[in-house]
């Protein structure tokens, strides 16, 4: 089945087989942010570089969806929250349980198939999962 | 100079779910609002709507003959009623004119409501899930002030207790903490009854120069609304404030703060609130956002009935949108009106004694928040 990133430029794929979700550092005052965005969200500035974020971070926020919001692709219920990075950049993302995760738990970043949309495409994005890479 | 503002008369459509248009229950607030304030003729009109489509605050006036005035639709998310409050007080403060009509008009989608707000990868990945972004603040406010679920069951049991006798009320049967956590769990640690349900409903305000008002009418001490700070929600684009970074203030706070400096008064000169219920963690995230309580001291509050009736701060008299409902663009001013009614002695049954100073609050997706305080 071909597979389909839900949008370009959210991450990448590296050597190893797993993914680097990538964002924005601000040249000016060093602001991350995620996804990449042209300009910086603190202090307006165009002048950013794009990195690869870091897989590893831990658990600061999750509950979990039992009912299917508008578009999505997936199955319910589904894990939901907020990965802090070691950077300190914290992100809105799945979570691979379904239960809510303890505040802290080391998560890691995988890859996670979301389903098929309507051209037959298995979409694929990505998501934390307790554990270490 | 600038001139002192009244709440010189007020209409609302019940909020619910009808088998009328959003057009038709707009006509109905703003007729009751002006016969309210003795028909008086207006030079401005700010119509508050999230969902209605182009021109929606145009299409009310037109049905009643009434256009030809500036009217402006203004959309600023749950907030929206607040802004429109603020554009009408200011262009009536500075003399820009003499009478304002003040709109708010909502027939919301039924089920979770899909939102431009969101781009397509998010709604696709499951990131466009709104109640799951409240009960992430929820969570939080478990994790910082100790808040427990029979916490936030108290807040749905407190408001529709209220509820009950408020005729424009959605629902108006008491509950109790035990039904509350019977209801079916929707996100951890929110369940259905901790939700209010988006709706439809009205309301409208005529906001004028005191001196042309009636004497004892209400008057708008301050009207502010705020966005969030950079930074303060997290940085990529969460849509909700709540979820925020610890040292910078919230939008609720630094509209508070702005109103209080404009009203001259601060929280201990409150005899009422209303506040934004959204969902029971909503209202205690802002007793701490208001400054009624330091940060992390918000379960105190609740626990010792400080913003239940007969408490030092009475929050959400009107039911709260735990009662009500939703309807976006008239929420905010539901909740104005609430105080203007409380304070002027037409609150029926809800009545409190001594209502001289009251503060409604709104905030949401942008952010957004608003802030009114109505005093006698």
């Amino acid at each position: 089945m071909i597979t389909r990133m839900v949008h370009d430029g959210l991450f990448r794929f590296d050597s190893d087989g797993g993914i680097r979700l990538l964002g924005s550092r601000c040249e000016e005052c060093s602001h991350l942010q995620f996804p990449v965005a042209e300009t910086c969200s603190m202090c307006g500035s165009e002048r950013s570089t794009t990195i690869d974020l870091e897989r590893q971070g831990t658990l600061w926020l999750s509950t979990v969806v039992t009912n299917a919001p508008p578009g999505y692709l997936g199955e319910v219920p589904y894990g939901f929250g907020v990965v802090e990075l070691p950077s300190g950049l914290r992100i809105i993302t799945l979570i691979t349980e379904k239960e809510v995760v303890e505040f802290g738990t080391p998560l890691r970043l995988v890859a996670h198939d979301l389903g098929v949309n309507d051209d037959g495409e298995m979409v694929i994005t990505y998501a934390f999962s307790p554990g270490s890479s | 100079m600038t001139n002192s503002v009244a709440v010189a008369g007020v209409g609302l459509h019940p909020f619910g779910r009808f088998d009328r248009t959003v057009t038709q229950m707009g006509v109905s607030a703003v007729r009751a609002a002006l016969e309210d304030a003795g028909n008086p003729s207006f030079q401005s009109v700010f119509c508050a709507t999230v969902y209605s489509g182009v021109a929606a605050g145009h299409k009310v006036l037109g049905a009643l003959g009434l256009t030809g005035t500036p009217i402006v639709n203004v959309e600023a998310g749950c907030a929206s009623g607040g802004a429109a409050l603020m554009l009408a007080t200011n262009a009536v403060r500075s003399g820009q004119c003499d009478t304002a009509l003040v709109l708010g008009i909502e027939k919301m989608p039924r089920g979770i409501i899909r939102s431009s707000f969101f781009e397509p990868w998010r709604e696709q990945s499951g990131l466009a899930a709104t109640p799951a972004y409240f009960a992430l603040r929820a969570m939080r406010l478990m994790r910082d002030s100790g808040i427990t679920k029979e916490d936030l069951a108290q807040i749905v049991v407190k408001n529709r207790a209220e509820g009950v006798n408020n005729e424009i009320a959605m629902y108006r049967t008491a509950t109790t903490v035990e039904a509350v956590l019977e209801s079916r769990l929707v996100c951890e640690p929110l369940h259905l009854h901790m939700l209010c349900s988006p709706n439809e409903g009205a309301a409208a305000i005529v906001v004028q120069r005191s001196d042309l008002a009636r004497r004892d009418a209400p008057k708008i001490a301050s009207a502010q609304l705020r966005s969030h700070l950079p930074g303060s929600i997290l940085g990529e684009a969460t849509p909700l404030s709540g979820v925020a970074d610890e040292n910078i203030p919230a939008a609720s706070t630094i509209a508070a703060h702005a109103a209080f400096e404009e009203a001259g008064y601060g929280p201990d000169d409150l005899d009422l609130i209303e506040c934004q219920d959204t969902d029971a963690a909503r209202e205690i995230l802002a007793y701490e956002e208001l400054g009624l309580c330091a940060r992390g001291d918000s379960a105190q509050l609740l626990r010792n009935g400080d913003t239940a009736r007969g408490g030092r701060w009475p929050v959400n008299l009107s039911g709260g949108l735990l009662s009500k409902g939703e309807p976006l663009g008239a929420s905010a001013l539901a909740q104005i009106i609430e105080l203007s009614n409380q304070i002027d002695g037409r609150a029926g049954v809800r009545q409190i004694e001594n209502a001289q100073v009251g503060l409604a609050h709104t905030v949401g997706r942008g952010a957004n928040a608003a802030v009114v305080i109505i005093t006698k």
